[in-house]
């Protein structure tokens, strides 16, 4: 046999091929090198997403006061929930660790066991942002959008524990309904191509009639002011700048307006915690195939089970970027 | 396969004794992390002055937000994804080349992003009508 084989002379040599100068499989390298390029595609929207905030640094919403919501309970608690989310998240990664770890041990009940949870947490963090978006899209209540594109919001200020406090109220309990002015033009009715929408539910004639009748309610604007809050107009220019500029009655968010303020708000929410949650939700998926894999066992018979290693990367991975995604949402 | 993990965490300054144990220690610290962010965010309005005040273009609040982010990931990568267990060299691949081109990409759009904002504001252009 000695005859067959080459001796090159480079064996045990550093040039002589077969050297692991990094000690990782190929699979996990390359999952690696997925995750650099996945993290820079992240990093493209939020740096993107910082650049718009940047050039309305002085009007950006303020995310308080967006997500302000929490299922079952009503009442004002910004951030719990998104709170409650991330630990969901951190927890679904931790159990998604301790099934690799169990996987180094060989353990299949133990790695069946921890993938079961890791998909459980993976699925009721895809339910919150799911009701995340519907509170977001539905919006509370209501705005008056401007010829510029500016946000018109409604309050009265009340008497909390001694101290006056702006809060919000809802274009639908002081707006006074006028009956059939305003008919929805179909295609039908005039140039074939050209149809709208849904209407919205008030004209701003009805608005403003009611807040001229109202004489409690003010106008806040997108403007924060020095004590890093939107400032409230005064009685008369709240009525001068809804007849002088109101434009379209806005009642929560989607890709063209938004109740809370900057439309390019609503836009990069979507974008990025869409983006996020498809990747959570592919992450899902691929654990359920391991865990079914793990179950019939597979990994069991090829006597390793990097491959739940592998998976778990990129679920660590999802956590990671949720993170940072949680930074600059909602606290920043 | 044998599988060594690093058990030391904070440089050494606390030790666990099985990898198990290391998981949720780490648990309880991005935990505990993340509630002092949370309870920065919520009494934002009662916090003193200083957190308020203007420090390398932003709010210290939010200075203190994203360090906390950053220590938070650093734990993630380092312990969970096991990053702590790799050669140097693979780490470094992964880790420098994603931090030099994210700072590079953020300093940019952040640059310009206050550039326009600037426009907006001197530049004779009209926002609120």
């Amino acid at each position: 046999m000695n005859t067959t084989v080459a001796t090159t002379g480079t064996e045990g040599k550093a040039w002589g091929g077969g050297n692991l100068p990094l000690k990782s499989s190929y699979g996990k390298m390359m999952m690696w090198f997925f995750i650099v390029s996945d993290a820079l595609t992240f990093s493209g929207f939020l740096a993107a997403y910082g650049f718009s905030r940047f050039k309305f640094i002085d009007s950006w919403p303020i995310a308080d006061e967006v997500f302000t919501h929490v299922p079952f309970f009503h009442g004002n608690y910004p951030m719990i929930y998104v709170a409650f989310m991330t630990f969901i998240l951190i927890m679904s990664s931790v159990t998604m660790v301790l099934a690799v770890d169990a996987g180094h041990h060989m353990n299949q009940k133990k790695v069946t066991w921890y993938m079961f949870l890791t998909v459980i947490g993976g699925v009721i963090f895809v339910g919150s942002q799911a009701w995340e978006w519907n509170t977001f899209i539905k919006g509370e209540y209501g705005a008056v959008q401007t010829n510029g594109g500016n946000i018109l919001q409604f309050g009265e200020y009340v008497d909390v524990e001694g101290e006056q406090k702006f809060k919000r109220v809802a274009i639908a309990d002081f707006a006074k309904v006028a009956h059939g002015d305003r008919v929805q033009h179909e295609n039908k009715n005039g140039i074939w191509y050209e149809s709208e929408g849904s209407l919205p539910e008030y004209s701003v004639d009805e608005v403003y009639n009611g807040l001229a009748t109202n004489s409690n309610i003010l106008i806040r604007n997108q403007i924060i002011n020095e004590d890093g809050e939107k400032t409230v107009l005064s009685r008369e220019e709240s009525l001068k700048q809804l007849k002088a500029d109101g434009k379209l009655v806005v009642h929560g968010a989607n890709l063209k307006v938004n109740e809370y303020g900057s439309p390019l708000f609503a836009d990069f929410f979507f974008f990025i915690t869409g983006f996020h949650g498809f990747h959570v939700f592919s992450g899902v998926i691929i654990n359920i195939i391991i865990f079914f894999n793990v179950i019939i066992g597979t990994y069991e018979r090829r006597k390793n089970y990097e491959m739940v290693e592998k998976v778990g990367l990129y679920w660590h991975f999802v956590d990671l970027v949720w993170v940072f995604v949680f930074t600059f949402f909602y606290l920043v | 396969m044998a599988h060594e993990h690093k058990l030391a965490i904070f440089q050494g300054l606390i030790k666990f004794k099985s990898n198990i144990t290391k998981i949720w220690g780490v648990l309880i610290f991005l935990t505990i992390i993340t509630a002092i962010e949370v309870g920065l965010g919520i009494y934002k309005a009662e916090l003193p002055q200083f957190f308020m005040d203007s420090f390398l273009g932003m709010k210290a609040l939010n200075w203190i937000f994203i360090i906390l982010t950053i220590v938070k990931a650093y734990y993630i990568t380092w312990d969970f994804m096991h990053m702590r267990d790799e050669t140097k060299a693979l780490r470094r691949m992964v880790v420098w080349t994603a931090v030099f081109l994210i700072c590079y990409l953020v300093f940019i759009l952040l640059q310009e992003g206050g550039y326009i904002e600037s426009v907006y504001t001197n530049g004779f252009i009209k926002k609120d009508f």
